[in-house]
Order: structure tokens, then sequence, then C-alpha cells
């Protein structure tokens, strides 16, 4: 249709995604319609937003104006670069888990599907309306939908007590972020009345409250990505909802909290100040360091995945930290470098935390468990879940050739060329930030170690694990997806940095491209080869050359026989499951290490006990400095409130009467 | 461009390190057993145990999976890879710019993650132990090896080794203390990475005592044989990458066969003497507590650190 | 990066970077014997380095300083250390307040704040060897730290005689070496007070039968 623009059929896609989430509640109850119908309808409208996103990135930005919304104030909307990406995000990434979702949801099980069906699609229509908002007013209201869709999604399964208060907190902490977003907004706008995002670009705000708007921005966005001290409903709603639900969660609606940081700090504000790079800096080491140590102490499968959601957050926001320091010394290559990193690992993570959780759900459907220490044994049984599990092990502990490594790889070496900042302190702190992500991402391996190791390996720790079933044909297809997305962004990392670079160049002014593509698709070398060189697919062949090479010489120069036997074991008769480390087990050097910055409850057992047993758990000591805190404070200024509710009808004439006395003196003519 | 030399180049180096380093095993064996008064094993040694294990058959566990019969292959394809990177004879690498020394720590987590994994296939306790063991010496040695990668790069401008090299190489004689430190850091790291005294013995047969060796229990036959070979070169692979780091002299450059050949006696020199010195520390030392393993590669960490400061202070002029 | 600094500056720093890292294992020494011989270390390294530095600059009173450090730090203090640690008959391990790991951070921390606030001082001074003034000052911290840190009398002792190591560099460095006299006044100073500090070893020692500073808190008030 000729003069029909991007934005415009992206608006049409969400729009179908609304009638797909509608129709399912025409037959709520019919599963096959919904799981065989909608979802897949879903995925192909998933499909049409990543491609027009693609497309839009060679294009320029679009505007439209939707005549919905308040009288003097319609909805804008706005593609540019920035949304583009994230768009594209989107769109692959719900591809797959809405193929997955198709498989997943089984007859009989929980609430009516076309309920889930309906909350959804409205969560991936809403989250599209939050890419795609250029005013204050549909931004917010897109994000309210949100925030509505995805609490009623986590607690899907609304009959358990726990779910409900972990979809209790989630609405609360959601709010607390809706409230200061929505206050930095304001503060952008600076008393204008002129909402738009053009508006406040147009604005120039003294430091201060520039800065005010920045840090109310970074509460705000960093209460739905996750940053610590803001972090606590996280670990506790991915759990409790659906596995589709939470890999959506986790992989795109946390991406979308970092767009609208990205979105304030670079395109609203203007010029960023240097201090605003080291306040971001500071809360992503935090928050990625707090992140890994608490994934690897952790026994339920989607909690441990649920902190390492919290750890590569941390990651992106201490990009964000480095590029808008180097920004705010004009170095920007080096912060063209870094927000490229950030870009990267934001479309990697989707990728395979999404892949990640699937898994788990997999698992949970064929075993019903969730803890790690009732699982084990599984790749005998379920094969294809266990070897793409891999993959999303192999991609989430940042090694090559897989994307996770690309990204870590970008970021290190923007840490690296950074001395030659003019600030000496800042000279001296950065390589040491780098060393602290060093070691965040080497715990990010041993975290996945644990995590693979305890589910699909060794011996199985409960008899009827012995009747788990492989993933189903569509559960196979949304995985298979998601790991190719990865595999592809990790072997042609130059192509998606062509890809990227756009949003880059719009940013910051410059970009990478040139020096990427002038090498070939087939190397990554940001600044030039002599400096630093990475060619995934060169080194994937070589390895993969040296294994198949290996094999065939070994069985043609010897032999290749094959005996069965039971496990050496040094000798050991007593063999059984329980020999085998359990979750808590596997992760006590690290809590040994780490101690004073658990909050840990054990129980050792004594001589007196007739069934001696150990116990640890491990709490998130926010709760304790934090939440605890300013809940006894509120409910305590709360009761004293509450004295004016004596219960006296004459009192409350009484307040009547003295105010309209006081109105009265002090509205004197 | 690729050129003859440099194809010819970069097959010699890659079948030199799969045939020196079971020599170099061999090498710093015999050089344990003169250090303690014992009479020595043959210099090659580990050939013969590498033939013998070939030839017998694979006798595996009941539980193991698939992953467990790939692993081997894939571990040692990968010290292939790193040994196939590093500049030990000539500079002049087709295969160099596929990875810079980020990438090849990067390269040898894969391996440490797939062996461990491996470990945890057949479900006994000792497989779980050394699982275990080696990710927390994997998780504190990686940012030491990588801070002292970055002081390197500070020193040189780059991170791909063959820069690294022929900078350093073809300056005139600069003392860096900073190097000096980033070289310390990098023995201690070596000694946990490569499963020596004092962070792990690898002759012991105490089980409780072991990390690398838990994790092989369960393999045998040929499987084995690419374990123990991968051990060999990934040994080989670390002592390169020192010399590559810190002693780089008699490396030939880009289109130099003559080099190139030259290079050969040059690079047994440096590895018999690093053999030596290596056996004469694991005699001298004792094997460290597993707890203390974590404070050993801490101070190879800080080190590192003090380096990189140290190259900050004194070596620029701001 | 570097235009090529003079071959006696680099000699100059390496001799500095030594004394830094001997600090650091000091800081970072579990036994009383190895430390006393670390401090030994630094001492004969802080003469060659003052030796280097009067070569290359002719200032006649830099070698005496050079002896003189050599006689007291290398030889008779630690042999006065040496004596006083077999008749006291203790070879104990040094317990720390905090953990080592911990004390290493911290160290690391204070490493960091020396060079920053030394760098602007070293871009003043105009002797060869200005680079090893952050050094000189990492040190004295360093060695303050491990006063700070340690439970048992002697490594205090090993600590406090550190702190005028890190200072002698200091003046080395910046301003070639203090008058004679001060240092000659210095040098009886730090003499005089390593034997009163053994005189009080033994009192405490019999006051309170061990030489765990911890218990010299009894001494209060209430």
């Amino acid at each position: 249709m000729p003069g029909l623009l991007s934005i415009d059929a992206l608006l049409i896609a969400a729009c179908c995604w609304l009638a797909i989430g509608l129709a399912g509640l025409l037959a709520p109850r019919n599963f096959f319609f919904i799981s065989k119908t909608l979802f897949p309808l879903g995925a192909l409208v998933g499909v049409l937003v990543g491609l027009l996103a693609l497309a839009s990135l060679g294009q320029r930005p679009e505007v439209a104006v939707l005549a919905i919304g308040l009288p003097d104030l319609p909805f804008h909307l706005r593609l540019d670069k920035l949304n583009a990406i994230f768009a594209l995000l989107l769109g692959f990434a719900s591809v797959g888990i809405s193929v997955f979702a198709a498989g997943y949801f089984r007859k009989g099980e929980g609430a009516a599907p076309g309920l889930l069906c309906f909350w959804y699609h409205l969560f991936l229509a809403s989250m599209l309306m939050v890419l795609l908002a250029d005013d204050a007013y549909a931004f917010m209201v897109a994000w309210e939908g949100m925030a509505m869709s995805s609490y009623f999604l986590v607690t899907t399964d609304h009959q358990h007590a726990e779910i409900r208060r972990a979809g209790y907190l989630y609405l609360l902490v959601a709010h607390l972020g809706a409230i200061a977003i929505l206050l930095s907004f304001g503060v952008m706008t600076s008393g204008s009345g002129d909402y738009s995002f053009a508006g406040m670009r147009a604005q120039h705000l003294s430091p201060m409250w520039a800065s005010v708007a920045f840090l109310l921005a970074l509460l705000g966005f960093g209460a739905k990505a996750g940053l610590v001290p803001v972090h606590v409903w996280l670990p506790e709603a991915h759990p409790a909802a659906p596995s589709p639900v939470s890999a959506m969660m986790s992989g795109v609606m946390l991406k979308t909290a970092i767009y609208g940081l990205l979105r304030v700090s670079f395109d609203l504000v203007g010029s960023p100040l240097w201090w605003w790079g080291v306040v971001a800096m500071s809360v992503g080491l935090v928050t990625a360091l707090f992140g890994v140590l608490y994934s690897t102490v952790q026994s339920d499968m989607k909690r441990l995945l649920a902190y390492s959601s919290i750890e590569n957050i941390g990651l992106i926001v201490v990009g964000i930290g480095l590029t808008l320091i180097f920004h705010s010394y004009h170095m920007e290559t080096l912060a063209a470098l870094s927000l490229t990193a950030v870009f990267f690992h934001c479309l990697s993570h989707a990728s395979f935390k999404s892949l990640l959780f699937l898994t788990t759900g997999s698992v949970l459907h064929a075993t019903k468990e969730r803890s790690l220490g009732r699982l084990g044994g599984l790749i005998h049984r379920m094969p294809w879940v266990a070897w793409l599990a891999l993959f999303g092990v192999v991609a989430s502990a940042g090694l090559p050739p897989l994307s996770g490594f690309v990204s870590e790889w970008l970021l290190l070496q923007a840490f690296l060329f950074s001395p030659g900042l003019p600030h000496p302190w800042l000279n001296m702190l950065v390589p040491v930030a780098a060393a602290v992500v060093a070691l965040v991402a080497a715990l990010a391996g041993f975290t996945m170690v644990k995590f693979h190791g305890i589910i699909f390996l060794g011996q199985m720790r409960e008899e009827n694990l012995k009747d788990a079933h492989d993933a189903g044909p569509w559960e196979k297809f949304g995985l298979v997806w998601l790991a190719l997305l990865g595999l592809f962004m990790g072997i042609f990392p130059s192509t998606v940095i062509a890809v990227i670079d756009g949003a880059t160049r719009q940013l910051l002014g410059t970009g990478l491209a040139e020096q990427v593509r002038e090498h070939g698709w087939w190397m990554l070398a940001p600044i030039s080869p002599e400096r630093a060189s990475y060619q995934p697919l060169i080194l994937l062949i070589i390895i993969t050359a040296a294994v198949l090479l290996g094999r065939q010489l070994v069985h043609r120069l010897y032999h290749g026989r094959l005996r069965r036997s039971p496990a050496w074991d040094c000798g050991y008769f007593f063999q059984s499951s329980r020999a085998q480390d359990t979750a808590e087990g596997f992760s006590q050097p690290i809590r040994r290490i780490f101690e004073p910055l658990f909050r840990m409850r054990r129980h050792f057992p004594t001589i007196r006990d007739e069934k001696p047993y150990y116990s640890v758990e491990v709490e998130d000591p926010f709760w304790h400095w934090l939440y605890l805190p300013v809940a006894r404070l509120t409910q305590a200024i709360s009761l004293l409130i509450a004295r004016l509710q004596g219960g006296r009808i004459a009192v409350y004439l009484l307040y009547s009467f003295l105010t309209l006395i006081l109105l009265l003196l002090v509205a004197r003519p | 461009m690729i050129s003859i030399s440099g194809l010819i180049g970069q097959l010699f180096a890659i079948v030199l390190g799969l045939v020196l380093a079971p020599l170099l095993s061999g090498w710093v064996g015999m050089c344990r057993a003169w250090f303690q008064n014992r009479s020595a094993p043959p210099l090659f040694q580990p050939y013969y145990t590498l033939h013998k294990l070939f030839r017998k058959d694979v006798v595996l566990a009941h539980g193991a999976s698939s992953l467990f019969r790939t692993a081997p292959f894939v571990i040692f394809g990968c010290m292939l890879a790193a040994s196939a990177i590093i500049p030990s004879l000539s500079t002049d690498l087709p295969l160099a710019p596929a990875a810079d020394t980020i990438a090849l720590v990067g390269v040898f987590g894969l391996a440490r993650i797939f062996i461990s994994l491996a470990a945890m296939d057949v479900g006994t306790s000792f497989g779980t132990l050394g699982a275990r063991r080696e990710m927390l010496i994997g998780f504190l040695a990686e940012p030491a090896l990588l801070m002292v990668i970055f002081t390197t790069a500070l020193i040189s401008q780059s991170t791909s080794l063959t820069t690294i090299v022929e900078t350093l190489a073809h300056r005139d004689f600069v003392i860096y203390p900073s190097l000096a430190f980033a070289g310390i850091a990098f023995t201690f790291v070596s000694f946990a990475e490569n499963a020596r005294v004092p962070v792990d013995n690898p002759a012991t047969h105490l089980e409780l005592t072991m990390i690398h060796e838990a994790m092989i229990l369960e393999y045998s036959g040929r499987h084995l044989a690419l374990i123990e070979w991968a051990a060999s070169l990934k040994l080989y692979a670390y002592s390169c990458l020192g010399l590559a780091l810190f002693f780089p002299w008699g490396v030939a450059g880009s289109d130099n066969f003559i080099g190139l050949v030259a290079a050969i006696p040059v690079l047994l020199l440096k590895l018999g003497i690093g053999g030596v010195l290596l056996a004469g520390i694991e005699t001298v030392n004792a094997k460290m507590r597993i707890f203390r393993a974590p404070e050993f590669l801490g101070t190879a960490f800080l080190l590192a650190v003090l380096g990189l400061l140290v190259r900050l202070l004194l070596e620029t002029r701001v | 990066m570097t235009a090529l600094l003079p071959f006696s500056t680099q000699l100059i720093n390496l001799f500095a970077s030594v004394i830094l890292l001997l600090a650091f294992s000091m800081l970072a020494q579990r036994r009383v014997l190895p430390l006393i011989n670390m401090f030994a270390l630094q001492g004969a390294t802080l003469c060659l380095s003052t030796l280097v530095v009067a070569f290359t600059t002719g200032q006649a009173h830099l070698y005496w300083s050079a002896g003189l450090t050599l006689l007291l730090k290398a030889l008779l203090l630690p042999w006065i250390l040496h004596r006083l640690v077999r008749r006291l008959n203790v070879k104990w391990d040094v317990e720390s307040l905090i953990n080592i790991p911990t004390t290493m951070l911290v160290g690391i921390v204070l490493v960091m704040i020396a060079f920053n606030v030394a760098l602007p001082i070293s871009q003043l001074s105009e002797t060869v060897s200005r680079g090893t003034l952050g050094i000189a000052l990492a040190t004295v911290m360093l060695a303050f730290l491990m006063m700070i840190t340690r439970t048992k009398a002697i490594p205090q002792v090993v600590g406090f005689l550190a702190m005028e190591n890190g200072l002698f560099l200091a003046a080395t460095s910046a301003t070639y070496g203090m008058p004679m006299v001060v240092e000659l006044g210095i040098a009886l100073d730090v003499l005089v007070g390593a034997i009163i500090l053994g005189v009080f070893f033994f009192q405490i020692r019999e006051q309170f039968d061990s030489l765990d500073i911890r218990h010299l808190e009894k001494l209060k008030e209430n």
C-alpha cells in the first residue's frame, strides 16, 4: 500500500495483538482454538513486527498522532532508530516465546486459557506502545497497561498464597517506579505544560534539574529493570509466573525499562554530566555482583535465573554508565563502543535468558518439580531440552562463540582503552571496575554449570523423574528459534553491529559501522585489527574441525570400541543419587568465601536429633535493611493517623466545624 | 594477506604444539623426579602413555550421557585452537586474528565448563566435588588473568597477541616494573589453572585432595588420552602465552622463513628453562588447603591490579 | 607511550616497585620471621635506590645516607628484632583483626588514594625520581595499616619501622634527601625507639603473660 509508513504498520500489528487477545476472550475454555491457533497467530504478528523494525532501521524517523487520549493531548507516536532496535528485540523474541506457549499450556491446568491469551497479547501490545510512545501521557498509559497485564499474568495460579504475595509485591514496586518516572517527566517539561518528548527535548534544563530528572529516571526505570535496591520483586515474581510469562518478562520487559533509561539520559535530557555515569556504573556494578552472588546460592531453578537476570541488567547499566562518562568527555568513539556493547547485550540477553526460562518450563512440565534438589539426570529423558539448555548456559556464561561473549568482549574493550580520561580518579577506578565485571562474568559461569549440571546431568534424585518426557514439537520450535538467534548473533557480530549502528549514531553522533564494515563480515575489529580482533566464525570452524578431525583420526588409527559398566567412583560401593552434590552443596565454596554478604539461616544437626538434617536458607538482605524498616515506619505513621478516626460522630462534626472556622478566619476579606 | 610462509608457519605451529606438549609434561616430570632425588621416568613416557590409552577400550559408566562422550573432543579442540593462536614461533599466523587475549581466556573458559559438566555427568560424589572446585578456581583465576592482560595491553596498546609480541620484542630494552608485577601474577594464575602444586597436585591419588584428577576419574581409553593430551596442551599454551607476554625475544616476524627455523631452538630453550623452574617451585612448596586457594588467587589478582596502578603512575607522563 | 625514560629513572622505578611489593607482602604475611626478613630486604632495596640516585645526580651526602640506611635498616634493626624474637621465644603466626584478603583490599584502596594525592605534587618536582613519590606515600600508608590491623606486638614495631622506610623514600624522591642533621636525628630516634619498645615487650609479657596487645585494653578507667 503506498503511503503506509512503518509506524502505521506497527500500529496495525499492535491492534492485531489486541484483537487476538480479545478473540481469546470469546471462547475462554476452547483450549485447542486458543493454543493452536491464536498463539501461533501472535507469533506471526511478532515476525511482522521484527521485520518492520529491521526495515525501519534504514529509514528516517517517522511520527504519527493518534486521535485517542486526552482532549488536548492526543497520543504522539514516533519510530526512530532507538526504539526500532527494541521493537526488533520484542518481535523476534516473542516469536519463540509465543510458539513455545502454544505447546506449553495443557488442557485442564490452571486458569482459563482464554483469559491468559488476552492478558498475554495485551502485554505484548502495551510493550510495543511503550516503545512507540512520543509523549509522556501515551508512555504512562502504555507503561501502566504493561504493569497491569503482567500482574494478571504473574498471578495466573492465584490459588496459592505465595503467588498472590509475589504479585502484590510486583505491583507495589512497579507503581513506585511509575511515580518516579512520572516525576521525572514532570521535571523535564520544566513547567511548560508541553508533555510531548519533542517539547522535552527543546527544554534547556539547568544542571541541577537535569540531574534530578536523571536520578528520578534511574530510580523509576531501575525499579522495572531490577536494579538494587528496588529489585526485590524480581526473584519473587519470576518463579511465580508461568514459564513463558517469565521468559517474556525477563527477556523483553526488563529491556523496555532499559529503553526508557536510554531515551531519558541520551535523548531527552541533552548533555549528560560525567558523575551521572559514575552513579550509573556504581549502581550497575553493585547490582551485577549482588545478582550473580545470590544466583549462585539458590535452590530453585527459576529464582536462580531471576537473580541471573538481575546480574545481566547490572552489566547493561554498567555499560550505560561508561557510555555516559565517555560521552560527557566527548570521547565519542569509545562511547560508541560501549553503547554498542549495551545494545548487543540487550539483544543477546533477550535470546538466551528467554531460552533458559523456557527450558525450565519444559522441565517443570515434565517433572512438576521446581527445586533443584529433586531434579537430575534429565538429559537421558529430555535430550532436546538438555542440549538447547546447554546453548543457553554457554551463552549466559559469556563464552565464545556465542552471543554472550561478544557483548562482554566489547564492554571489556571499552574499559581497556579508557585510561586517557582527563580525570585521574576515574582513570584508576575504571580498570578496577573492569576487574569486577570480569569477576561477575566468571561467577556467572559457576552459576550456569550448577544450573545445567544439577538439573540435567548426574543421577536422578527422585524416582518419578523416570517418567519425564521430552518437549513437544511446538516447544522445540520455540527453543530452537531462540537458540538460533543467539548463535547467529554470536557468529555474525559484525552484521548485527552494522544493524545496531543507526541507533548509536542517533544518540551519540558517531558509530562503529565504518570500521566494522571495513574488515569484512567475518571479523569484528571495532577499532583496528592490530588493536583487537575477534573472528567467531573462524574460531568455531577451528574448534569444530579439530573435533571432527580428531574423532576421525582416532577411529581410523585406533578403534572406536566401547563397553558399558557401573561407574568406577574409586571403588566405592555406595553410588546412590544421594552421594552427588545437592544444589546447596555445590555452592558451598561461594557461601564460605562471601559469607559476610549473605544473610543465612542455618540448621546444623546435633547429636540429640532423631532425624538429623542440615538446612540452609539464604535470604535477601535488602528486605531486612530497607523494606521491613520502611514498612514498619509506614505502619507506625498510619497507626498514628488512624487515631483521627475515633469513631465518635461528635468528633467528626467537630472536625468539620473547626475547618469551617479556620477558613473563615483565613479568608477574611 | 595470507602468505605461503604464513600458512606453513601456522600448520607448523599447530603440529609443533601437538608434538611438544607431551614432551613438556615429560620434561617437567623428569625435573621433579631429579629434584626429589628419585630416578626419572624416560623423557618420552607421556607419548607411550597416550599410545597405551588410545589402544584400550573405552569403559563407559551406565549413567554417562552423550555430553560425557563429546566433552573430551571439545576440550581437545579448544586447547588446539588456543595453541594455534598463540605466537610461539612467529607472529605471522593467519589464524591469529581469530582471537585476541580476551577471547583466548574465553576459549579456556569454554573448555573448563565442558570438563566440569562432564564431571557432573556420571553423578558420583567425586565428580561433583571436582566440578565445584574447578569452577571455584576458575572464577577467581579469570579476573586475575584479565587484569594481567590489561596491564600488558596498556603497555602495547593492543590486546592482539601478535601486536603485543611485536611491540615488546622490537622495542629497546626498557624495564617495566608493572610487567614484573603482572608476570608474578600470571605465574600464580598459571599454577592454579594448570593444576600444579601449590594449588593442586597432578600426581596425587588421594581423592579428597583432587581437583583436576577428580573430574576425569570416570574417563578411560581414548577419551582419557585426549583429556591428558589437552591438559598438556593447556600447560604448553600457558607457557607460550607467558613467554609471548613477558619474554617475547626470539619470535620471528612475518615473511621470515629463516627466522622461523631459528625460533625453534629458542623456544625449546625457553620451555626447557621454564620446565625446570616449574619443577623447582613444585618441589619447594606444599599443596595448600583448598580454602587457601582463593586467597592465593586473590593475591594474584591484587598484584595484577597493583601492576596496573604502577603502570598508570610511573610509566605514563600525564 | 613512554618517551623513553633515562635508564637511571627506570632503575629507580624498578626499586621503588620492589619496595611497594615488599610492603604489600609484609601486609599479607602470616609468620613473624619472614616478616622481619622482608623488612631487611626492603631496607637493602632502599639503600640500592639511594645509591642510584646518588650516582646519577652526584650528590655526595646521599652516599652517606645510603650507607646509614644499609647499616641501620638492613643489618642492625633486623638483628635486634631477631634477638628479641629469640629471647621472647615467640615464633607465632601473625594474627590480625580483619582477615588477610580484606586487609589487602583495603591496601589497594590506600595505594590508589596515595597515587592520586601524589600525582599533582610529583608534577611540580624536578628530581629524576619524582614518579616514586606516590609509591613512597603508599608505603607509609600500608605500613600504618599494618600497625593498625596487627594484634601482636612485634609486627606493630615492624610496621612503625617500615613507615620510616617510606618517609625516607619520599624524601629521596622529592628533594634528594634531607639535611644530614635531620637524617641522623631521625635515625637515632628510630634506633632508640626500637630499643625502648624492646624493653617494653618484656614488661608487657611480665604483666599479661602474653604479647597480645588486646590485653592492654584492660588498662582503662572502669
